[in-house]
Order: C-alpha cells, then structure tokens, then sequence
C-alpha cells in the first residue's frame, strides 16, 4: 500500500519541478543552440574561409614557417623546375629561378617582397608534409623540414612560344583552357630577372612611372582601350536589343560623320555593303559606329557589366577593374568612338581572355587558376585544386552566335592568318589607337582554336604600339596554337 | 630540437585538453556512481596540472628564461592552495565548477605568459588576492539571509557608480569604461553587473505582478542607457540579456522576451545609425579585409592567428598573436587558437559551456526563486560574455570588446568572474543545506540505502532529477 502512494507522490513533485524549470530548460536550450552555432561557424572558417585569411597579403605570419622549413619548388605542368631554393653548405637560402624572365610574371619574385605565385602560393610552400617521422629526426638534428611543391598548370612550350614570339615588345600574352580556366602562359613584357631582383631592386623602383613599370602585371593590371575586340560587346548588345539582327545592312564608304565626328576604318578601307556578320569580321568601324548609335545606352551598359566591367575578376593574381563609361548623357562622339573600342573604355587583357573563354565555353566562364596541386617533396599530393564554374556569362545562343562571328573573323576577315590550319580557329583582331598620332596603335588579338583531340585553348594578345592586330598580334597567337595543337 | 619539443607539445596538450574536455560532459551523466565521479575529476586534475607542466616547459625551453620556473612553481602552489580549499573547506561545492575554474585560469596564465610575462605576474598577483578575497564568498551565501532584502539598496548602488563612471571616466577606445583610484584602475561595470543581478532577483522574489515588473524594468533600462550612452556596448548587451532572460523566467511569459528582443534588434539598428562606433565595428565585421588600413586591422589580425594557427596551432611561442591589438584582453581567444590550435579552442569554448551549465544546473535545482533567479542572472551573463567575446574575435558576430573571463587579462574582470564563480559555490552549498532540510522534515523512517548521496552534479537540464527526499 505505502509503496504505490510514495511513488506517485515522487512522480508528482517529479512534474511539478519539470514544469517550474520549463524556462529554464528553454533558456538553457537557447545558450546551448547559440554555442553551438559559433562553434559551427569557428568550425566553418577554420575549413573554408581560413585560406582568404592566410594567403592574404598583409598576412606577415607565413613567413614565421620558413624558420623551420625550406621553401618548397614551383614547377610547371610539364614537370619542369620554375622556381627553387638552394640551400648551401653553411645552410644560407637562395631562391633560384632556373628561366630567368620567362615566367617572371607569372611565378613572380620572393625578396623585396613578393609577387605572383610566390606569393599567393607562399603558404603552401612554407608548409612541410614529409612524412611525419622525417620530421621529428629532423627536429632532433635541428634540420628544416622540406617544403610542399607547387605544381602549376602553366604549360613550359608555350610559356616559352608566347615569351619569345612577344619578342622585344612590350606586352602581354595569356593562354587558358575555357572548359577548367587552367591558365597554360602568362607573359607580360616588360619584364625583370627575378634572379637578381634584390641587386635591381634600386633601379627598378627608381623608375615612379607606375605604367611603364616591369613590376607591372601587364596581363591584368594593363589597361588598354580595347579597340576592335570591343566589337564583341556591341555585337552581342546589338544582337540582343535586335532579334532580327540578321537583316542587318551597312553600306561601308570608308567612313562615317555625325555632329562632326567623323569615323575612318583602318587604312580607310571600303567595305561596301555589308552584314552583322560581315561588319563583324572585317571589322568596319564606320558599321559598328553607326550601330552604336542606334543602341540604349543604359542596356549596353549593364552588358558590359555582365561582362565583368567594373567587376572583380575572379583571379589570384593582382588586376585592375576594366571600365565602360557610356551612358544616357553621352555625347555622339563618345558614344560612335565607345561602339568601336576607342573612347574612354579600358580592359585588361585577362579580361578579353575571360570573355574569350566564355564564349568558346558556350556561355560559361571557369574560374582561371594557376596551381593545379600541391604535393610533398616525395611528390605525394598534399591539396589538388578544381576546377570550379564563375557563372554563366551568356546564354547559349549568344555564345553560339558569337562562335559563329568569330570564325567568320578567321575564315573571311581579318584574322585569315589562321586560316587552314590542322586546328579550328576563331577570334577577334584589334587596332587600338592610344594617341592622338595618327596610326599608333596597340595590336590586340583575342580568340581561341581547339581540334577534337586536344580540345581548346583561349590566348589573348596585345602588342604595345604594334600597329594592326592582324599583322602583329595575329601571328604571335598562331606561333601558340602551332605550338599547342602541333607538337 | 626546441621546434620539436614545441610541435610535439601541441598536439599532447590538444589530447590532454581534449580528454579534460570529454569528463567535463561524461561527469553529468545521469547514472554516475560518485565514486567514478570523484575519480573523474581527480582524473581531470592531472590533466589540467600536465597541461600546465608541459606548457610551462615549453614556454621555459623557447626563451631560456628562468624566472618561468620560479613563476610556475608558484602557479602550482596556488592551484593546490585553491584545490585544497576547496576539497577541505567546501567540500560540498562542485567540483567541477572549481575544476574548470582552475583550468580556465591556468590557460589564462599559459598564454598571458607568452604574450607577456610582466602581464602574467601582474596577473598571477591579481589573482592570488581575488582568491584570498572570494574564498569567504561560499560561506557568506550559504549563512547570511539579508541578501534578497536589499533590492533597493543594489538598485541605487548600481545606477550610481554607473553614472559616476559615465561622467568621470577615462575615455579609453570610445567608451568610457573605467576610472584609477590610486594606481588601479577598476572598470565598474565588471561588479555592478553582479549587483544589477542581485537587485532584479530581489525584485521578482517578492512578486511577478506587472506594477513589479514595470518598476524593475524602468531601473534595468536606466542601468543599459546609461552604459549606452557611456559607450560600453558590450556590457549594454550583457545588461540587457541578462535581464531580459531573467524577466522572462521570473513571470514565464515568453511574449515579454520576445518582445523585448524585438526592442533590443531595433534598439541595436537606431544605435547604428546614431553612433558612429558602432558602424565602425559593423564595418569591420562585414568585411575586414577591405578594410585593413582602418576599421578591420584588428579583425583582420585576429583572423590571420586563427587561420594560420589552423586546427593544430603553431605551437606555443612559434605564432605573432602579440600583432593583434588587444590581445591580452578582447582576443585572447584568438592568441589561444593560434599558438594552441583550433581544437584547443574548441575545447576552451565547451570548457566555458560546461561552467554555463553548472550554473543552469544549480539555478534549476534550488528552491528558493531568489537564488534561482541570481544562478540563472549570473550564468547568463558569464555566458553571453563569453559569447561576445568568442564570437567577437571569431567574426562571427561584429565585436564588442568584451573579454573572455578568467582567461583575458585584467584585474577586474578575474575578480569579478571569480566572485560570480564563489557565489555559484555557495548556492551549491545551500543547495546541499536544502536538501538536507528536507530530508530531515521528510521521513525518517528510512535510512538510506548506498550511505551518502552523491552530492555531485547531476545536470538535469530537463529539472527532472529526483531529490533525495527519502
């Protein structure tokens, strides 16, 4: 009898304490749910967001690492050795860069500060995963640990073919795959030895014009104005405020005048009449002038924003934003002179890469890399990198539209140098004019080849004062697609 | 040979703080014999001392300095001092509330000591004092009964050296938060923040009823303006927290809470368009590395320790967490994570919400409303500071320049967090009185079975623990 009536007397204050402390189980819960998110985001970054932190530049923490470890190499694709550190008998470091210039942007430098892979890499390449046991006899002997590898996905060939066919110019060239973005050479001239920077160092900086600089990434801190790469852009807004853009026709006198700007295509050629598509590949400026009159202004620029004007580019390396001023209070003459890449637009040429790309990508832009892995001394893969989707920048049609042009460019216009070939070729030229002299101009080729087995790669061009695209910068992206497809 | 002894350190004081870490949890088990529970926690002792000897080696290897010898000695000796304290003196207090005290401190102690070792005595001496000092805490709870008669008397106390404060104070980072009499210099808001606790539960000891909670509310509001208007957010947030969190459970009406939380957001964004100390520290939460030069240099550096520290830290004295500002006091958490690892600061943070829960834990176990309502005012607060804080130097909250307590540097933060910790004592103590009364009035028919019951923690945070009133 007395022990039923206990128990349900327990079970009764049992209850009553429960329902007292019901805020205090809620508020208990609460701090509990609030604990656990933080420590899910601490979580959260140590994985995913720690690596924006420590590759960042003002990080001065890295170089803590190398007290205990022997910078790590760089090496290209292809397995040769870019950059490496010598380490001599009284245990003194010299970083040594086997190419010189060659790959002076693309790798970088490491005193004075760094730059290029160097220094986004450089983390990688102060962290030590030899094998465990190695490092604890190391340890014991007071001996550093050997650094992780960084392989690229720089090809040497054609790192080399673009570095020589850029000759004594200033410059830049820059090859990528559009379906990864792996980046295959990056060359920009003018250049330095990064061997013997520290001894340079004085002289380089001695020299305050920022954009005549050999420190100056040429490839995406160079802004240019785009010249008639740009007709990319106007194409494809023209396409898209006119779907009947096909009926499209232009009779071409070799010039164009409006509220007295007058626009003259190259050489002062007469085109006659023309398409779209013929404009396109001959690249009649007194045609694209005259379009781009007709265009909204408003609605070409946000294209261009689209496009990545005024955009951060998705890129380890340091840029400049490329930049499109053209709207609704825009006068005629800016207006003619913007449609044909004069004007006040500048781009970089890593920019008319990445449009390049994503147009022979059908619409999708991969994002550029340049370290396809990291690896132990041994070679044993540490950290491989994917490759990961930007976006889609077009939809298919326009990318298959601009295909289309820019093929006509190399089959009937002005990029006919590439021409029956063993690859498919397609591109855009440019003539950039960046004076008031008359005929100076920067030679701008952008475009891309693949063939079925070797698939495709994007190269983009730019000559300083090189004159006309078709005959200076056409033939140095040719030397690359013979260089790529034939060997 | 140094290298190694630090690389190897750091992953032994990972597995010893990770083990310290599991018993902390595997303690409050539901069917624990409290022989098992004593051993854990004696087990945990011997972490927490390994800890600190392998600490305190490397930290002597790396610099060669001997006064760190000296210095740990007398660390082990007032660990001891305390341990023993307490297992004579309070030997029904809970023992893995001074535990985790001890360990908290100790860590606060290791790093303090690589980021300065002139700080580190400074607060080693601190320390010795607040304990000698909170020591009488637990017995002055568990005897004296006057404490929830003195509503009025906290409410005045409190507002007044707010305001004092608010006048007078050292502009110090845009908030006015601390004055110096003779040397120290003492931020008020540290012990005012326990006062403020004790005035909302006398309060609502003596009722629930809305002309009751009109006048408590109107004083709470006055203690959080004014700390506004002084600038010291941090401890605005704590204020406000912990009062509404207190309100909602006294008269159990969850639309109070909410509703006070909606004012505290809309609070929070008018203060974000009205100071401009505010939009700075938002700024530098939303993207701290745009803005470097300026706003975001200092979260910038605190995560550059947390990155590169990584999981497994860069070993004591290997890492530069003397280039975050603030180290000693508001990122101490991210100097931790640094040199010690990302799990060693996991660890540091579930350490902290096992101390959280011992306070929820005996809030939920007395029975009288006043002390109830003072373990949850004072858990809340030492758990919403140490969330601030973490999440502060973590991004993943804007910071407010709060510190970590026990761990951070500065003298009124350990005594005031020590004096939090001596009160929770003694409401463990009563705890056990209360108990024991009741089981004098109860029956005493029967004798008890297994001889004593164990006293120790059994966290129910369901409430639903079974007193021992047979």
């Amino acid at each position: 009898m007395k022990k039923p009536s206990k128990s349900t007397e327990r079970k009764s204050k049992t209850s009553i304490k429960k329902n007292k402390n019901r805020e205090f189980v809620t508020i208990t819960y609460m701090f509990l749910g609030m604990f656990i998110l933080m420590m899910g985001y601490f979580a959260y970054f140590q994985v995913f967001k720690s690596e924006d932190f420590i590759n960042s530049p003002y990080n001065t923490r890295q170089d803590k690492f190398g007290e205990h470890v022997v910078r790590g190499s760089i090496l290209s694709a292809d397995g040769k050795t870019l950059a490496e550190t010598i380490v001599e008998e009284d245990g003194s470091e010299t970083r040594y860069y086997p190419y010189g210039s060659m790959f002076a942007h693309a790798v970088g430098y490491d005193s004075n500060g760094k730059s290029g892979i160097e220094s986004f890499a450089n983390f990688n390449l102060l962290r030590s995963h030899a094998f465990f046991l190695e490092q604890v006899v190391n340890g014991l002997k007071d001996e550093k640990n050997p650094g992780d590898n960084v392989i690229t996905t720089l090809n040497y060939s054609l790192q080399e073919t673009a570095y020589n066919a850029l000759g004594d110019n200033n410059g830049a060239v820059v090859a990528l795959e559009p379906e990864t973005g792996k980046i295959l050479a990056w060359v920009s001239k003018p250049d330095f030895n990064p061997n013997t920077i520290a001894a340079d160092w004085d002289s380089i900086i001695s020299n305050t014009d920022s954009e005549n600089s050999v420190l100056l990434n040429r490839v995406s801190q160079g802004l240019y104005p785009p010249g008639s790469t740009f007709k990319i852009l106007t194409t494809l807004e023209y396409i898209n405020e006119n779907p009947n853009y096909s009926d499209y026709t232009y009779d071409c006198t070799g010039s164009i005048s409006k509220d007295d700007t007058e626009i003259h295509c190259y050489d002062n050629a007469v085109h006659g009449t023309e398409d779209l598509k013929t404009s396109f590949a001959k690249s009649c400026n007194a045609s694209f002038a005259n379009i781009g009159l007709s265009l909204n202004k408003t609605s070409f620029a946000k294209l261009c924003d689209s496009l990545l004007f005024h955009a951060d580019l998705p890129i380890a390396y340091p840029y400049q934003k490329s930049s499109f001023v053209l709207n609704e209070d825009s006068d005629t003459s800016a207006t003619m002179q913007t449609a044909i890449g004069q004007g006040q637009t500048l781009v970089t040429p890593l920019h008319m890469a990445l449009i390049t790309s994503a147009i022979a990508n059908d619409g999708v832009l991969m994002k550029p890399y340049v370290i396809d892995h990291t690896e132990n001394y041994k070679g044993i893969s540490v950290k491989e990198y994917k490759p990961s989707a930007y976006g889609t920048l077009l939809d298919e049609t326009q990318a298959a539209t601009m295909q289309e042009f820019m093929s006509y460019v190399v089959s009937d216009g002005t990029g006919s140098k590439l021409s029956g070939q063993s690859y498919e070729a397609a591109g855009k030229t440019g003539s950039a004019e960046y004076s008031n002299t008359k005929g100076e101009s920067h030679a701008w080729f952008t475009g891309y080849a693949s063939t079925e087995e070797k698939g495709t790669i994007v190269v983009t061009v730019i000559v300083e004062g090189g004159g006309a695209g078709s005959t200076t910068a056409v033939p140095i992206a040719k030397k690359i697609f013979d260089t790529y497809f034939n060997n | 040979m140094v290298h190694l002894i630090t690389e190897l350190s750091k992953y032994l004081m990972i597995i010893l703080f990770a083990l310290y870490t599991y018993q902390c949890f595997a303690v409050l088990k539901r069917k624990i014999e409290p022989e098992k529970q004593t051993r854990k926690f004696h087990q945990q002792m011997v972490y927490m001392f390994l800890i600190h000897l392998n600490a305190y080696a490397v930290l002597y290897f790396s610099t060669k300095n001997q006064d760190l010898i000296l210095f740990y000695l007398m660390q082990v000796v007032f660990f001891i001092v305390v341990q023993i304290c307490y297992l004579t003196i309070y030997r029904r207090a809970s023992r893995l509330v001074v535990n985790n005290m001890c360990m908290l401190m100790m860590i606060g102690f290791i790093i303090l000591t690589r980021l300065s070792v002139d700080f580190a005595v400074k607060q080693f001496k601190i320390a010795i004092i607040s304990m000698a000092v909170t020591m009488l805490i637990p017995f002055l709870i568990s005897r004296l009964k006057f404490f929830r008669n003195l509503a009025w008397m906290y409410a005045i106390a409190g507002i007044t050296l707010l305001g004092v404060v608010a006048v007078l104070g050292a502009v110090s980072h845009g908030a006015k938060l601390s004055f110096t009499v003779a040397g120290i210099t003492i931020q008020p808001s540290e012990f005012i923040k326990i006062i403020f606790v004790f005035f909302v539960a006398a309060m609502y000891h003596e009722s629930t009823e809305f002309i009751q909670v009109v006048k408590t509310t109107a004083v709470a509001a006055l203690h959080v303006i004014i700390l506004v208007l002084s600038k010291d957010l941090g401890a605005a947030l704590i204020f406000f927290i912990a009062y509404m969190v207190m309100l909602y459970v006294a008269t159990r009406k969850i639309y109070y809470f909410l509703g006070g939380l909606l004012c505290g957001c809309l609070a929070s964004i008018v203060g974000y368009y009205l100071f401009s100390h505010v939009r700075v520290r938002v700024i530098a939460w939303q993207d701290p590395l745009a803005n470097f030069e300026n706003e975001g240099n200092q979260i910038s550096n605190s995560l550059f320790a947390i990155g590169t520290g990584g999981w497994f830290g860069m070993g004591l004295n290997q890492g530069m967490p003397n280039k975050i500002p603030e180290v000693k006091q508001d990122f101490i958490f991210s100097a931790v994570s640094e040199e010690l690892g990302g799990v060693f600061a996991l660890c540091l943070i579930l350490v902290c919400v096992s101390c959280f829960l011992m306070f929820l834990n005996i809030a939920m176990q007395m029975k009288d409303s006043f002390y109830k309502f003072v373990a949850l005012g004072l858990g809340t607060i030492y758990g919403f500071q140490v969330f601030l804080s973490v999440g502060g130097d973590i991004k993943f909250i804007p910071s407010t320049g709060v510190t970590l307590p026990l761990v951070s540097y500065g003298g009124s933060s350990l005594l005031s967090t020590l004096i939090i910790f001596a009160i929770i004592q003694g409401l463990y103590l009563l705890r056990e009185r209360e108990e024991h009364e009741t089981e004098i009035k109860g029956t005493k028919k029967k004798k008890k079975k297994g001889g004593r019951v164990s006293h120790e923690e059994t966290v129910k945070i369901h409430g639903t623990k079974v007193q021992n009133f047979d």
